[in-house]
């Protein structure tokens, strides 16, 4: 783009912390010339809620709701995390039951949390039917979580060496048939949105995150497939026994565009919530039997030492660095966020476009803002 | 893919004088390296052709003060990884309390940059040459480093109350009247 012709008096622009499509407390300040972003400054912080220094003054297991409360879209994958780093370090291992349970309500909220970044990043670039849809899904994944474990959002499910219930009866086959009407719901959503011009030609040019780019600022997630690499944790390092699934891990084409752009990363996330459902039906099928508290410590007081691990949320991946001293309470817990890496990556990408450009990168990286201020 | 003790081969041949000490019998097995060499260790380790760690997984800064050992060091933690050759490495630099200095590496990992950011917020780290060395998390007019063992809490900040209210509990404890319940029975 020729900037240079265009050059002309600057202006600085405040987008947020209160702004609807900025998805939380962000504020971006944008150098501005005419329509043109010459620079972004991203200022985070604005939700910052002490977790690590939280988690440095309560026990083990104490810490797992401020897990939940990180990202707050898809907590069950938040918590498992933080479970699975602290059972290594005390080696546990937990039964089948448990595992598939995990696998079953952690591919739920990766459904859940999908449903939520396409509705809304629909929503931010002006198409509102998509929002509704998506949304009257979402209700149905919430409703079954509600009748597990009493929470809508912050579950409180995953804990060191099990879970906190077991399957209600009946689960099964409600969950069966939610995954079942669940499917032409995303090929409508394909129809809807995935294919529809106005939103291809929002997207399918602007945000172009490369495979370099991406390397260095260690972009993760879906962000990452999106940018054409294959790469899944669930694939690499499998956790939860996830070896055992038969799964593929959609990557980015570049069908309207160079491949990395918002279009890329969206599309990812339509086609992850298909290998999501597949994944859930399998783990319904397995069910083996158990007892989810066989497991729990009770005193969760890991050995001394440290131990760095990392799972794959909706978002990318969420590493959990704890350092034991042999104590009750953790010495340290440190979070790495994938929103906050992907975040650091915007001024990079959004450089030299449109301010409305920037709300099309916004939703389509798809952040949560408690994460990445913690 | 090699495991730590390879790893540490490799350095030793390169660069004999920068490796403070290595322990490889933990369960995250981890190399300590002098602050100075950290940017060409650092690059050596991205750009050579078997180690390639294209990826800074994770940064942390940790505060090992401890009345109970005397230990009194702050410790900057980089996690790398190879997602073509799949291994990792635990790179540790410890630094004196007064004067925490270490050289940043956001030139080698683009990402290193609001890492840094986030090590100097908590514990007051100092990257030396870094582009934008800003408090992230933290208000601007903050003061001292919130993670570090020995912080004390501020009472207010900018004129509001910041210290954590007192429990009910705790009040009452204290013979505080707290009233009562007008809906409890008895």
């Amino acid at each position: 783009m020729q900037v240079e012709a265009y050059a002309g008096e600057e202006m600085v622009l405040n987008m947020g912390p209160q702004h609807p499509s900025t998805h939380g407390v962000l504020r971006l300040e944008l150098e501005t010339d005419g329509e043109i972003v010459k620079k972004v400054t991203p200022h985070i912080g604005y939700l910052h809620r002490c977790f690590e220094k939280h988690a440095e003054n309560i026990d083990y297991p104490g810490v797992i709701p401020f897990c939940d409360r990180m990202d707050y879209i898809a907590s069950m994958n938040n918590s498992l995390g933080y479970a699975l780093t602290v059972e290594k370090l005390m080696e546990i291992e937990v039964n089948e039951r448990v595992q598939t349970l995990r696998v079953l309500m952690a591919e739920l909220n990766r459904i859940a949390s999908h449903l939520l970044s396409i509705g809304t990043y629909a929503m931010d670039i002006g198409s509102f039917t998509p929002f509704l849809h998506c949304f009257r899904e979402r209700e149905k994944v919430l409703d079954l979580f509600e009748w597990v474990c009493g929470a809508r959002l912050l579950y409180n499910y995953n804990w060191v060496g099990g879970v906190s219930h077991d399957i209600p009866s009946g689960f099964v086959k409600k969950t069966s048939e939610f995954l079942d009407q669940l499917e032409p719901v995303i090929a409508e959503m394909d129809k809807l949105l995935s294919y529809n011009k106005i939103f291809i030609e929002r997207t399918a040019k602007v945000g172009i995150i490369n495979k370099d780019l991406a390397e260095s600022f260690n972009v993760t997630g879906p962000n990452l497939r999106g940018s054409g690499i294959q790469w899944d944790l669930r694939k690499e390092e499998p956790y939860c026994s996830y070896e055992t699934y038969d799964f593929e891990v959609p990557i980015g084409s570049g069908q309207f565009g160079p491949v990395g752009s918002c279009w890329d990363r969206y599309y990812v996330r339509v086609r992850e919530m298909e290998q999501s459902i597949k994944l859930s039906r399998q783990a319904l099928d397995r069910l083996p039997e158990g007892d989810v508290h066989e497991m729990v410590p009770r005193r969760v007081k890991p050995p001394k030492g440290e131990i760095y691990d990392r799972t794959e949320t909706p978002r990318g991946e969420l590493g959990y660095y704890i350092i034991s001293n042999g104590g009750l309470i953790p010495f340290r817990v440190k979070v790495k966020s994938p929103c906050f890496t992907v975040l650091s990556v915007l001024p990079a990408i959004a450089q030299g476009g449109m301010v409305a450009d920037i709300i099309a990168i916004i939703g389509s990286i798809d952040i949560v803002m408690g994460e990445i201020d913690r | 893919m090699k495991d730590t003790s390879e790893i540490l081969q490799i350095l030793q041949e390169k660069f004999p004088e920068y490796i403070v000490k290595s322990n490889l019998d933990s369960t995250a097995p981890f190399l300590v390296i002098s602050a100075e060499s950290l940017p060409e260790v650092c690059g050596f380790l991205k750009n050579d052709e078997d180690l390639n760690f294209e990826s800074l997984m994770c940064l942390s800064g940790v505060d090992y003060k401890d009345p109970k050992t005397e230990d009194d060091r702050l410790e900057v933690v980089y996690h790398l990884y190879s997602m073509l050759k799949k291994h990792k490495l635990i790179l540790k630099v410890e630094l004196s309390r007064d004067d925490p200095k270490v050289p940043t590496v956001e030139n080698v990992w683009g990402i290193a940059n609001w890492h840094e950011r986030e090590a100097y917020d908590m514990y007051g780290i100092q990257f030396e040459g870094h582009s934008d060395l800003r408090r992230i998390l933290c208000p601007d007019d903050w003061v001292d480093y919130p993670l570090r063992k020995d912080y004390v809490e501020p009472e207010t900040y900018r004129g509001m109350p910041a210290a954590a209210s007192k429990q009910f509990a705790e009040l009452a404890e204290e013979g505080e009247d707290l009233g009562t319940n007008p809906y409890r029975a008895g």
